[in-house]
């Protein structure tokens, strides 16, 4: 029997999305290596987040009651703990911010394979095999990891979460955290890039994207903005590059939007992108290479050159386009 | 003080390309420096520069080729750079992140940094690991996705005082110990263009290209766990409706589609 271990992630009183995910993504890895899906929940209200992650097929969740939020230090050490207490085949995180922190140190402390940001998991003889993403999604590949247990992260949006509740097994799991190893301090949050205006709220989206090349050539988009009364968004380079500020950034790392439009243009539709903007109504995608991701999802696809298109699109709404 | 950051040539794929069993050709590959390095790279630089006597050191796992990239770290204002290879190195297909982390922690070892610097991930396998599994393998302390850091308390006070960007515009305040690696996020700074000075001054500059032999491994430590077994474009998705015909057809069926939906007035 090879158990399965996957470890929730939640944020200021609330368990995150992708932890029940992650419960779908490890009840299929367990059924496949014929062993019990266990979760565990380390820091916060454990309790409460415990009878939140009994859900459909789920054996046995754990629970570490130690400090508020989460610290990269105490989370390694928890998990490690688990780990050799357990000995799942596989230790599951999301490949979130937090995943990022404290998941590698992991499977460094165990001397087990680590894979990242898993789209896909598939397991067969005693073979771990992974789909994952290269190259700025240009590219997926198929990974063999040989050998395991093994270390995986999973990627948010991939399984869909496990809805229906379950009958599992809740206990807590006494961790003596060497405080002495804990050498990070988390000392506080903050929202970031409130601004004046709450692209959240917007109906109509135009957002722009690295295809717009250089920091001048914005005014063609704010023409544009002008001309149909939307309002302005950007995916993260803009932002980046300090063109616009923070609070104009769609995405995992900037804001969620569900307008009824979403202009996409020049954006090619990274996933960090798309995890921000997915839930528009209507997606309309403006790129110069037809092969963009940004077309996978788009309703209305114009494959061509920006620096052609918008000047046509401002004069169809009766403005004048600048010259850049 | 000594900054040590770690920079990796990465392969960016042109818009059409082809695959051959489970690599892209090379004739489709350009290789640049990894742009969450660029950002490693100035965060260093700019160490360097509110510090007296702050040593930036870059250090690459890379064939000859990648020396290319890692002058553009010295053209930038690194001071020394440090080439891991070797034959055992290049018969692997993919390195996996523990591997990575052995060669980098050989020469972190060597050079007894007080801070590491790395971009967060690489835009080719995007791991987004060798950071965390660097400091663990160290036993040095870390903090992943860095979008700010406190540079005055780094040099005075030896605290690495960060910000990590979570999800949905949230950011966390971290205080870490050093040394430690901080894995750093794009957008934190604002990486600088290397001068023609530079350029220049990079390309008499020395690069130490060391061995397995040399770090004191073998063969046995850069054995990978991971085997690529397929490489396929993705399949589209797309039940996207194209608009059709040259620039101004597309902006009107365009604008049709905007009245259609509502959003723009007629």
């Amino acid at each position: 029997m090879s158990d399965v271990l996957v470890v929730a992630d939640h944020r200021r009183g609330d368990l995150r999305d992708v932890s029940f995910e992650l419960l779908t993504a490890g009840r299929e890895l367990a059924d496949a290596a014929d062993g019990d899906l266990h979760a565990a929940v380390v820091s916060g209200n454990v309790e409460e987040f415990a009878e939140e992650l009994n859900r459909e097929g789920v054996d046995q969740v754990h629970t570490v009651d130690y400090g508020e939020e989460f610290n990269h230090d105490v989370y390694t050490q928890a998990v490690v703990a688990l780990a050799e207490e357990l000995d799942p085949e596989f230790v599951v995180t999301p490949n979130s911010v937090n995943g990022l922190d404290y998941a590698p140190a992991v499977a460094t402390r165990l001397g087990r394979p680590y894979v990242s940001d898993a789209t896909g998991l598939d397991y067969a003889d005693g073979t771990l095999e992974v789909t994952r993403e290269m190259y700025g999604s240009k590219v997926e590949t198929t990974v063999d990891v040989a050998e395991g247990p093994f270390v995986v992260t999973t990627r948010g949006g991939e399984w869909p979460p496990v809805e229906g509740s379950g009958d599992a097994e809740i206990s807590a799991f006494d961790v003596d955290v060497d405080e002495d190893a804990v050498r990070s301090t988390v000392k506080g949050f903050e929202e970031v890039g409130g601004g004046d205006v709450d692209i959240g709220e917007a109906d109509f989206l135009v957002s722009i994207g690295r295809g717009i090349e250089e920091e001048e050539n914005l005014a063609l988009v704010e023409e544009l903005v002008d001309a149909t009364g939307a309002t302005l968004s950007s995916s993260r380079p803009i932002v980046d590059n300090g063109w616009l500020p923070k609070n104009r950034q769609v995405g995992q790392s900037g804001k969620q939007v569900t307008p009824d439009v979403y202009l996409a243009i020049g954006i090619s539709g990274a996933v960090q992108h798309v995890a921000g903007m997915k839930g528009a109504d209507t997606i309309i995608a403006v790129n110069n290479d037809p092969n963009a991701p940004i077309f996978d999802i788009a309703d209305y696809g114009v494959v061509g050159d920006l620096f052609d298109v918008v000047p046509a699109l401002i004069e169809e709404f009766g403005g004048e386009p600048p010259s850049v | 003080m000594k900054v040590l950051v770690t920079v990796k040539e990465v392969a960016t794929v042109e818009d059409d390309f082809e695959i051959s069993g489970t690599e892209i050709e090379e004739t489709y590959l350009d290789y640049d420096l990894n742009e969450w390095d660029d950002y490693a790279v100035e965060e260093g630089v700019q160490l360097a520069e509110a510090g007296d006597d702050v040593e930036v050191v870059a250090v690459t796992i890379g064939p000859e080729r990648s020396e290319e990239t890692i002058r553009m770290a010295l053209a930038k204002g690194a001071d020394r750079a440090v080439r891991v290879w070797d034959d055992a190195i290049d018969d692997v297909e993919l390195l996996d992140v523990e591997t990575k982390a052995e060669l980098l922690a050989a020469v972190v070892e060597d050079e007894d940094p007080d801070v590491v610097l790395s971009g967060v991930q690489a835009n080719d396998d995007s791991f987004g690991a060798t950071g965390v599994a660097l400091a663990e393998t160290l036993g040095f302390e870390w903090a992943a996705v860095v979008n700010a850091l406190d540079t005055e308390k780094v040099l005075d006070e030896g605290v690495a005082s960060v910000r990590r960007e979570l999800e949905g515009g949230v950011e966390e305040l971290t205080d870490v110990e050093l040394p430690a690696v901080l894995a750093i996020q794009t957008g934190i700074n604002e990486p600088r263009y290397a001068s023609l000075r530079g350029i220049r001054q990079a390309q008499s500059k020395e690069i130490d290209v060391q061995s397995l032999d040399d770090l004191a491994l073998g063969a046995d430590d850069v054995a990978s766990d991971l085997d690529v077994t397929a490489m396929y474009e993705p399949e589209t998705e797309s039940d996207a409706q194209y608009l059709e015909g040259d620039a101004g057809e597309q902006a009107s069926a365009l604008a049709e589609v905007l009245r259609e939906k509502g959003v723009v007035g007629e």
